[in-house]
């Protein structure tokens, strides 16, 4: 299982277009993919379920990705959380 | 059988075609236990499955007649209903709860939708709880087996039939197909019967029962001049109608005539016909019109179309776009006027009792004043590509129109000595809108460089009727004689020092108003673009020397706005 920590510096958090570009990301993946903020876990599949997290500015949230193709997954999260200025 | 269903002509023209109910189906349906689980799965997969290739044809029918940007609205529904969060939670509820696939749906979207919409400081989640209504609809449209109507496939030319339209039932129309609107409520203000003027067709609203009365498809003839809605028309109907809407179009060819005249009355006197504009992109309407410049700029739909508080840049951008688009015509910029049933989601405003006679327009920019200042400031930097004047909505005494031009000045004094260029030339005066401004107009006068009357709102403080009110719509009198005398009033005072009164409000178009107004010396009439060549028209007609017996006959003799009425009507037959 991959497991990776993210501060989110973007300054209206994970939110919009950041959000809806994650979730098309880890759809194109097999592994169950899920972000997890304040003790509270969903599915990075479901746009419904990133948004309703409302992730803001300064958060910490760790993705985890669990199945065959986890590595790739977890390095196309990467690079889109910090093209979308995510992250630092 | 023919028919003829009256309601209020809010948008000028005639049109024969086919009626289009934009109405939605009945989706309630009967709380109930089910033994068949899987039958209630099954029937849940294969909703999402019509609901998703319906969505498909949609989108792409959308992108071609609308554009891309209108079609994104239907990505973010596919997008929903491919949410695992979501479809996965009422596939699991009917499981867990023994329920029908309609009221698990119907429970799960509502969390959702209650969800989003509790994240008010978040303009976004908001949208989405709408995107979620709707998602959710189509769906229980499909399992419930009834037919939503889908505005954005309409491919024949329809008249629409609809209770009322939202901002967002318009965007989905086709215009090329949409010849005339028809609606149960609203108003001349309504947002629909805004719409069909900028859209140049006929639209009547406030029927209150066309909804009940049209058959889908059916044939019918809308007269937006009479605001008469006839379904099923004979043979004769449709000769007449069509002679009706062939002499209407060669009047509108007559007026084309005047776009590139002055205003002139019948004595030689000239006047400024402006238009009211709400984005940059209403100018096209305003230049093909011919107006002589623009009399309300409204800059709230910089606020309300954005996300956050637009900035400096974003704000100096658009001021600039109307300012050199006008071409040294003037243009009168009204401050923000956010409040009363204007809200800004990212913004949020107390809850108040009457929000009309509440925190809204100048007294919430004399409040927050940063965000004041950055208007201001954007106006200062574009006042150099044009002619400008700028103008405080809701201003109710001097103390804060004093406030208000002293902040003006100084962020004038600031960008001066930062280095940036703004004219000297920049008019600054108030809207007229409070009763107690319309008293004391003879003091404002002193400090004001113009006057601008907002008639819809003068008109709601002064009767003391709320203008969204159904109830109370008859104390909607813009001929009243107390409307009247106020008016006159201030256009008096603003002439004794030397300064000049236009009016911004629906009245400034009103055929009744315009004698009574150019008797009164009103120096700019401003009103929707499709009215000037009209109103232009209309004006070469009079003569004000002899408009003069006729205010006067108006405001001292005459008791009651029907007085008022028949009196211009009467007079405009005679000449």
């Amino acid at each position: 299982m991959e497991s990776k920590q993210f501060n989110i510096i973007a300054e209206s958090g994970i939110h919009a277009r950041p959000a809806t570009l994650l979730v098309q990301t880890a759809s194109k993946f097999g592994s169950d993919i899920n972000l997890e903020f304040n003790g509270k876990s969903v599915n990075l599949k479901s746009i419904m379920g990133v948004m309703s997290l409302g992730v803001g500015q300064g958060a910490d949230v760790t993705i985890t990705a669990e199945g065959d193709d986890a590595a790739d997954a977890m390095t196309a999260i990467t690079e889109t959380m910090s093209k979308e200025g995510l992250t630092a | 059988m023919t028919k003829t269903i009256s309601g209020i002509a809010a948008s000028d023209g005639i049109a024969a075609a086919k009626a289009y109910l934009l109405v939605q189906p009945d989706l309630s349906f009967e709380k109930k236990m089910v033994s068949d689980v899987d039958g209630e799965v099954a029937k849940l997969k294969s909703a999402l499955e019509v609901s998703d290739s319906e969505l498909s044809t949609i989108r792409d029918k959308a992108v071609e007649s609308l554009g891309e940007e209108e079609a994104q609205v239907f990505d973010a529904h596919k997008m929903i209903l491919a949410d695992p969060e979501f479809t996965g939670a009422v596939e699991q509820k009917i499981k867990d709860d023994s329920v029908s696939a309609e009221q698990a749906l119907d429970e799960v979207s509502k969390q959702f939708i209650t969800l989003f919409e509790s994240m008010v400081d978040n303009p976004y989640m908001q949208e989405r709880a709408a995107d979620v209504r709707d998602v959710s609809k189509r769906v229980m449209s499909h399992l419930l087996g009834v037919t939503l109507p889908n505005p954005a496939l309409i491919d024949e030319e329809v008249i629409i039939v609809a209770e009322d339209l939202t901002p967002s039932d318009t965007a989905q129309l086709n215009k090329k197909y949409v010849k005339g609107f028809v609606t149960d409520i609203g108003g001349r203000t309504a947002h629909s019967a805004i719409m069909a003027r900028s859209l140049e067709i006929p639209a009547i609203v406030g029927t209150n029962v066309v909804t009940k009365e049209v058959i889908e498809g059916q044939s019918v003839i809308i007269d937006g001049n009479d605001g008469d809605f006839i379904l099923d028309p004979s043979d004769a109907d449709l000769v007449k109608y069509n002679k009706m809407a062939a002499d209407f179009a060669a009047q509108k060819a007559e007026w084309e005539k005047l776009k590139n005249e002055e205003t002139r009355t019948a004595d030689g006197k000239q006047f400024d016909i402006a238009a009211n504009i709400g984005t940059p992109k209403d100018l096209d309407g305003v230049l093909a019109n011919g107006a002589e410049g623009i009399g309300l700029y409204r800059t709230e739909f910089l606020y309300m179309d954005s996300a956050e508080l637009p900035d400096e840049d974003s704000q100096f951008e658009a001021y600039k776009t109307v300012l050199e688009g006008m071409n040294g015509k003037p243009v009168v910029v009204r401050t923000m006027d956010i409040g009363g049933d204007k809200h800004l989601p990212y913004m949020p405003l107390p809850d108040e009792m009457n929000p009309f006679l509440g925190y809204r327009a100048i007294r919430i920019s004399l409040d927050k004043q940063d965000i004041f200042r950055t208007q201001l400031r954007a106006l200062l930097r574009a006042s150099v590509y044009g002619s400008l004047r700028i103008m405080f909505p809701m201003i109710a005494t001097i103390q804060e129109f004093n406030d208000a031009k002293a902040i003006f000045e100084e962020e004038k004094k600031n960008l001066i000595a930062e280095g940036t260029k703004v004219s000297d030339n920049i008019q600054v005066g108030m809207m007229i809108e409070i009763p107690a401004a319309a008293i004391l107009a003879d003091q404002f006068a002193k400090v004001v460089d113009f006057f601008s009357i907002g008639t819809n709102d003068l008109i709601q403080y002064t009767m003391a009727a709320d203008r969204g009110n159904e109830h109370v719509s008859y104390l909607y009198q813009p001929y009243n004689p107390s409307i009247l005398r106020l008016v006159k009033n201030v256009i008096e005072a603003s002439h004794k020092e030397g300064k000049w009164t236009g009016m911004c409000g629906e009245a400034a178009g009103d055929p009744i108003m315009v004698p009574l107004l150019l008797g009164m010396g009103l120096d700019e009439f401003s009103m929707s673009a499709t009215s000037v060549l009209k109103v232009r028209s209309l004006m070469k007609k009079l003569d004000t020397t002899k408009l003069v017996d006729l205010v006067d006959q108006a405001v001292n003799v005459s008791l009651t706005n029907d007085d008022n009425e028949k009196l211009v009507t009467d007079y405009m037959n005679k000449i």
